[in-house]
């Protein structure tokens, strides 16, 4: 490959053409990335505020999960056996009730996911020596976050008590401990990923959906002619949000009918309330897609915002990790997206059967984050050309 | 300059002082003007003038910075709403959607004005603009001058009152222009006022009065015949051989403020009479060149201006 001329010259021409072709479309490219202020600053936000976030946050093997205690008898042994729940880190006591009904309401409404029942007359079976039950009651549709502290529980309670109790051979607890894993007492996964992947699929399509609707009448110029138009940014919102509602809840259909007739997840509640739920989380995310779409400037942007949207979703809302292994910040930013209060609708009505009253927190929550989203959308939306 | 009084009910559009920023830069500047209701107004001036951006604060597509003033009696800062519903804008670009066919396109138009059939509403156009067995093409797919009449078509639909067109026929063919203004003499003709951008001399001599705006002032209006008697230049028409080399002769002597060649004449223009009579004269007994006093062209008259605009406002 040395100096040529001759033939040689016109190859080496033709070979050094192509490098500085690549060059100028190389320039080109590095100018137009830089003068895109928002894409530039996402290069450097996107993996720094993801990897502190999701670093700092996840947990698959959570500690403190929230307790409901429902207690029978009020005896020092009680006492002492809660006390050494507590002391395991695996449970942290949050709501103390005296009936079952309210017992089972927790547990439903995915408020608390374990619950400790100490029965009437425990401590005095104890002493007789009956070997009476203490129930440990959890909430298995995360088998991940119930797994853990079930499987350590008989253990680790033998060790703690020691000390305290006052009976005989330390190599049996002078009660028995039921656990019970409820709503999905084999702990299979597929009961717990299905009806998670019902949130997050939508989430994803439905956010795409309207996160370009709006930048995309302002690339192809159509926005001029339509904002010269008598029509106002309510009305040019529900039009882009509507149809997509029907095809939210088309796909919706689909995957939840898929997860039911393919992969053998019950619906153990309410369809009806399942599908109303279900186009309210809809039209959440619509809502703040069509948000996205009034706040950036061009569609790359579009989609890059929604993707910083859609990681912590999948990450933060308890569809892939235990919400309650989380620690408390990370929770709180969980609480505002809608797919956290979505993974725990679609779970309570699909496994166990939970009814609207056991979800009229998490219904609220996301008819909450629609209205914010609607009312930012509607005054970020400009109505002029300034 | 001023006009005589005229009936609230017979302006179409009245505007005073009106200024645009942009960034800094100064688009229009305090610009006022009135169009009688009927009349097609001509709405003159070289790109980047602000032409685009005084017929979008009309329309409510921009607020203006300052100034003031009514579009169909409804005023331009705080009743823009209404004014939509009755003024038809037709954007410089294209900007009816390419992926919706004709028909679509025209019955989005009507249901958006709440126009009572939209569907035969729009089937009308169709007829109306000799669109039919297009119907169902893409807007996209249509040519240049097709897709000029589908604008029209459009933003005629809801029976505007007013129509704003930003240069609507830029880039179209000779023969789809002159359809393009029979059809708006046919619009004018039943009352609708028309404001039209456009950059050719000829549109302007279709209209019933002109404005000429240079760098965002206002600086020359009225009819044709005004304008042209208001810039006070004297026009002298050169044919014969030698042309090339009398314009540069002629550049930069008294009294010669423009020299223009127009195919096979040359035209010689200033605004000093007297001056320009004696260069002229020394130059007039050339054999072989047949000089003509004549009137100056609205072309004369717009570079004329725009010169002078370029000494005072740049």
């Amino acid at each position: 490959m040395s100096a040529a001329d001759g033939p040689d010259r016109e190859v080496k021409e033709r070979a050094f053409g192509f490098w500085r072709r690549s060059y100028a479309m190389l320039v080109k490219e590095f100018i137009q990335l830089r003068r895109d202020r928002v894409s530039f600053a996402m290069i450097v936000m996107i993996p720094v505020m993801q990897l502190l976030l999701f670093g700092y946050a996840i947990n698959t093997t959570p500690r403190h999960l929230p307790t409901a205690v429902l207690l029978q008898e009020d005896s020092d042994l009680g006492r002492s056996i809660l006390k050494a729940l507590e002391n395991t880190t695996y449970f942290h006591f949050t709501h103390e009730v005296h009936t079952v009904a309210e017992f089972d309401a927790l547990l439903l409404s995915g408020k608390v996911l374990f619950g400790v029942e100490i029965p009437r007359g425990f401590e005095r079976a104890v002493r007789r020596g009956d070997r009476p039950a203490l129930l440990v009651a959890a909430d298995a549709t995360d088998p991940v976050a119930a797994g853990s502290a079930l499987g350590a529980l008989g253990q680790v309670m033998q060790t703690a008590l020691q000390h305290d109790l006052f009976v005989g051979d330390p190599a049996t607890l002078p009660f028995e401990i039921r656990a019970h894993a409820r709503y999905n007492p084999a702990g299979s996964s597929r009961l717990n990923i299905v009806p998670g992947l019902v949130g997050t699929i939508l989430t994803m399509t439905m956010l795409i959906f309207t996160a370009l609707s709006v930048t995309r009448e302002i690339e192809r110029g159509t926005m001029e002619n339509l904002l010269s138009m008598p029509i106002t940014p309510v009305e040019v919102m529900l039009g882009k949000i509507v149809p997509y509602v029907l095809v939210g809840f088309i796909q919706a259909t689909l995957i939840i009918g898929i997860g039911v007739l393919l992969f053998g997840v019950p619906v153990q509640g309410s369809l009806l309330l399942l599908a109303l739920l279900s186009t309210l989380f809809i039209t959440t995310n619509l809502s703040i897609g069509y948000t996205f779409s009034t706040i950036v400037q061009n569609q790359l942007q579009a989609m890059q915002l929604s993707m910083m949207f859609f990681l912590p979703s999948i990450l933060l809302s308890g569809f892939m990790f235990p919400f309650a292994g989380m620690p408390v910040w990370a929770q709180y930013l969980g609480e505002g997206l809608p797919l956290t209060h979505y993974v725990r609708i679609v779970r309570a009505i699909m496994l166990k059967g939970a009814t609207l009253e056991n979800l009229r927190y998490d219904a609220l929550a996301l008819a909450v984050l629609m209205l914010l989203a609607m009312t930012i959308a509607v005054t970020r939306f400009r109505r002029t050309l300034d | 300059m001023t006009e005589a009084t005229v009936a609230a009910s017979d302006i179409a559009i009245e505007v005073k002082g009106l200024t645009k920023s942009f960034s800094g830069r100064e688009v229009v500047h305090d610009l006022s003007m009135q169009v009688k209701r009927g009349t097609i107004y001509g709405f003159l001036g070289p790109n980047g003038s602000g032409k685009t951006t005084t017929i979008r604060m009309l329309c409510g597509l921009l607020t203006p910075d300052s100034g003031s003033g009514t579009c169909l009696g409804f005023d331009i800062l705080r009743e823009a709403d209404k004014i939509k519903r009755r003024v038809g804008y037709m954007t410089q670009r294209f900007s009816l959607y390419q992926d919706l066919s004709v028909r679509e396109n025209l019955e989005f138009v009507a249901r958006l004005y709440g126009v009572r059939d939209p569907r035969k509403a729009a089937r009308n156009m169709i007829a109306r603009l000799g669109l039919n067995g297009r119907e169902e093409q893409l807007a996209g797919e249509l040519s240049g001058g097709w897709k000029q009449r589908l604008a029209l078509g459009a933003c005629t639909l809801p029976n505007p009152q007013l129509l704003l067109l930003d240069e609507p026929t830029a880039g179209v063919d000779p023969k789809a222009r002159r359809d393009f203004w029979n059809e708006i003499h046919a619009l004018a003709a039943q009352g609708l006022t028309v404001l039209v951008s456009t950059h050719y001399m000829d549109e302007a001599e279709r209209c019933h009065e002109i404005a000429y705006i240079a760098y965002g002032h206002l600086l020359a209006h009225g009819t044709v015949e005004q304008v042209i008697a208001a810039s006070s230049l004297a026009t002298w028409t050169v044919t014969g051989a030698g042309l090339n080399e009398l314009a540069t002769d002629l550049t930069g002597k008294p009294g010669v403020d423009m020299v223009a060649p127009f195919g096979t004449s040359l035209h010689v223009s200033g605004r000093d009479h007297a001056a320009l009579e004696s260069t002229v004269a020394s130059y007039r007994d050339r054999p072989g060149q047949h000089w003509q006093h004549g009137a100056p062209s609205l072309e004369d008259v717009f570079i004329d201006l725009m010169t002078r605009a370029k000494d005072n406002f740049q």
